[in-house]
């Protein structure tokens, strides 16, 4: 595969893999380097899909460069590190070998990465080391003789600070230069981790031995067996209640603008189909939407930032216990807390769950987990059935019960994975989990990782959100009803009727005709759900305007009962065509995506059902 | 669906076994204290475990810390393995063999 590569300049093309362990911060030299928008994590692992960028030398070379996955060796362990050793080995399937690896390694910890970087010595590729974290290594006194290490070892290092632009030029000019040599491979008999030992005793000076002062007080604190709990607890809490009351001001404004904007446009258009179309389908539909943006952004702001500074992996320590309790390892709690964001992600980030029958249980239990397009239902409903009261002076009730919604979730969560798990006797799961050291988030990468979020779900309300509620809308509208016929137009349309058709399912679990009607929609994206009862009340509604109204609106039409059922309903139903697409992927098998349907559809039926009934006792209402 | 026909990589649970000479091993060291390890025991052949804490760089000769112990059950334990640091089950850490910091 790698051609020889002639000098002249601009040199021809070519085609790297930057490989290197988990927290080598190989993610964040990516996107220096090719600009890509991706987030940069502290956690091990974050680099799951395949990531592959451009960019230009500043003497003209093109290249392209893959992202490979986080790996501690070639001799894999998971499904993730085997994309790792198969493209470096030139044995992938759909991926060819690189011409040349460009081998990231964290000047912080060099004992364990100087390992990994003598096992790619034997690749029999060219390599260029990128020795990254300079920077935090000189504030920590460590002092590195490169020349004599890079002599040693065969292969050029260049010292990288992958924070900044700044910081990768000395990459860039080495990318222009000729292919090196590969490295001769470790002689026979040599023992990697004592030839490590001497490549640090020679090259190496480190006054503080290793200790990185901040990470063992803070661990201290964070891993204590009694304030660690309290801490995560506190943490979870936090970021519930936040995403609740920072967002509702942001959210405000949005809405008022919204419908500022919804006046201007539609004030010059005559009644009749076009001002309906654009009112009650583009309008009411995107707009109730887009609402939400505040909420959604929060949240992912807060596990991008739990996810760069470190703490997540210690998250999993503390719960390694727990997750047992559910038949699985602490391994487990980072793809299922990133599901909370959205079960994609989390779906995807079970890749680097080692034991096979762990990772598929995650898998069927992350779309348990309170994904983010379930806020904007939950919110809705919250609002307008849960009176706005403070309990004990701080906490509010609205956010308690999204607590609980969450709470009860998760509790589910380990319910079904304890139940899948039953019978599995005790072979063993590995936790061998790095817990790399702490760091202050970076601003920028934060920055732009909720950047990348916010134009994901904008530009999904702009293609599959407003292209939904035009359907809906015009499902809704026609057949218009005859002339002079009593009762709300929508009784007569195609929407109509299908909703009253679905509701000899539903209607044991407290849905009307509407909820049906706007679940369909809502199984392209879950939020859209909202907007579709905007769209279907809208037209339902004698008067124009409704669409703004739905929240008074819908705590006078539904009974708490109906409200309480559908917030069960949405806990567990797995209304999102996308995580039943990406299982499909992840597991390979459409038999274990069509068991997870049944199995979601059936807990969100039946919770549903005792939800619906249990109030209407309790309410009294008949 | 029935999980238990899922294929799942050989990891046979080996019986405890101590062998007869006296020796601490990482998951008995108190927290706080340091250690150097003898060795790692291989509860199986191909032992997949043993072999990841060779290359985490659990080898003969390197000093070990247990710097923190799960709230529960005081499992997992942390390890800090000079400058990294890992998380690891009891289990897993019963399988590194120590001799005390002289």
């Amino acid at each position: 595969m790698s051609s020889t590569t002639s000098t002249q300049t601009p040199a021809p093309s070519l085609h790297i893999a930057l490989v290197g362990n988990p927290n080598c911060g190989k993610t964040s030299l990516f996107n220096q380097l090719t600009g890509s928008r991706q987030k940069v994590a502290n956690y091990a692992g974050v680099t799951v899909e395949r990531k592959e960028g451009f960019f230009t030398t500043p003497n003209g070379r093109a290249i392209r460069v893959l992202d490979l996955p986080g790996a501690y060796s070639l001799d894999s362990t998971s499904p993730d590190e085997d994309v790792t050793r198969d493209v470096c080995l030139g044995r992938h399937r759909s991926e060819p070998q690189p011409e040349m690896l460009v081998a990231v390694i964290s000047a912080t910890n060099l004992r364990l990465h100087l390992r990994f970087l003598l096992e790619l010595k034997q690749l029999g590729l060219p390599v260029i080391v990128a020795l990254n974290m300079m920077d935090e290594a000189r504030r920590n006194g460590l002092q590195i003789d490169v020349a004599g290490l890079q002599a040693d070892l065969g292969m050029p290092i260049v010292p990288v600070v992958s924070l900044n632009r700044a910081g990768v030029v000395p990459l860039l000019q080495a990318l222009d230069l000729p292919l090196p040599a590969p490295p001769d491979p470790l002689p026979a008999g040599i023992d990697p981790h004592m030839e490590v030992r001497r490549l640090l005793a020679t090259y190496v000076v480190d006054p503080s031995a290793g200790t990185d002062r901040l990470t063992d007080r803070l661990d201290r604190l964070f891993l204590h067996p009694l304030w660690g709990p309290v801490i995560l607890l506190v943490v979870l809490f936090v970021m519930f209640q936040t995403v609740f009351a920072w967002a509702q001001p942001l959210m405000d404004g949005l809405d008022s603008g919204i419908s500022t904007f919804g006046q201007i446009v539609l004030k010059p258009l005559p009644d009749g189909i076009l001002h309906s179309l654009l009112a009650d389908g583009v309008i009411a539909g995107a707009g109730t939407v887009i609402v939400f943006l505040p909420q959604i952004l929060i949240l992912f702001l807060w596990i991008l930032a739990l996810e760069e500074s470190g703490y997540l992996p210690r998250a999993a320590f503390l719960l390694d216990r727990l997750m047992a309790l559910a038949g699985l390892s602490g391994r487990s709690f980072i793809p299922l807390l990133s599901s909370f964001a959205c079960a994609i992600p989390g779906i995807m980030a079970a890749r680097t769950i080692q034991n096979p029958r762990d990772r598929l249980v995650t898998i069927l239990i992350a779309p348990l987990m309170t994904c983010s397009a379930r806020l904007p239902v939950y919110t809705l409903l919250i609002g307008a059935f849960v009176p706005h009261r403070t309990i004990l002076g701080i906490f509010g009730l609205q956010g308690l019960v999204l607590f609980g919604l969450y709470a009860v979730a998760i509790v589910s969560g380990v319910i079904a994975a304890r139940v899948m798990t039953r019978g599995v006797k005790s072979e063993e799961h590995p936790l061998l989990l790095e817990l790399p050291p702490y760091r202050r988030p970076n601003l920028k990468s934060l920055a732009l990782g909720l950047w990348q979020r916010a134009v994901m779900f904008l530009s999904r309300v702009g293609t599959i959100i407003v292209s939904l509620n035009v359907l809906l809308w015009a499902l809704s509208s026609f057949p218009l009803p005859p002339a002079g016929a009593p009762g709300a137009a929508i009784d007569y349309s195609l929407a109509g009727r299908i909703g009253h058709l679905m509701q000899w399912v539903f209607a044991p679990i407290g849905f009307n005709w509407q909820i049906c009607v706007s679940l369909i929609p809502g199984l392209a994206a879950r939020e859209v759900a909202v907007s579709s009862l905007a769209t279907v009340y809208a037209i339902g509604a004698t008067d124009d305007g409704a669409a703004d109204k739905l929240l008074p609106l819908l705590s006078t039409q539904w009974s708490m009962a109906t409200a309480f059922s559908l917030l069960a309903w949405y806990v567990y139903a797995p209304q999102c065509i996308s995580t039943l697409a990406v299982m499909r992927r992840e597991t390979g098998s459409i038999k274990t995506v069509l068991w997870a349907a049944a199995y979601l559809f059936g807990l969100a039926y039946l919770a549903a059902f005792l939800t619906y009934h249990i109030t209407r006792a309790i309410t009294g209402v008949p | 669906m029935r999980l238990s026909r899922v294929k799942v990589r050989a990891a046979e649970p080996a019986p405890y076994y101590r062998g007869t000479e006296l020796m601490l091993y990482l998951d008995t060291l108190p927290k706080g204290a340091h250690a150097v390890i003898e060795k790692i025991e291989q509860r199986a052949p191909l032992d997949p475990i043993a072999t990841r804490l060779e290359e985490l760089g659990f080898v003969p000769g390197e000093a070990v810390q247990v710097v923190a112990t799960g709230p529960m059950g005081r499992d997992p334990i942390a390890v800090r393995l000079g400058t990294s640091r890992f998380a690891l089950r009891r289990g897993e850490a019963a399988r590194v063999g120590l001799r005390t910091a002289a």
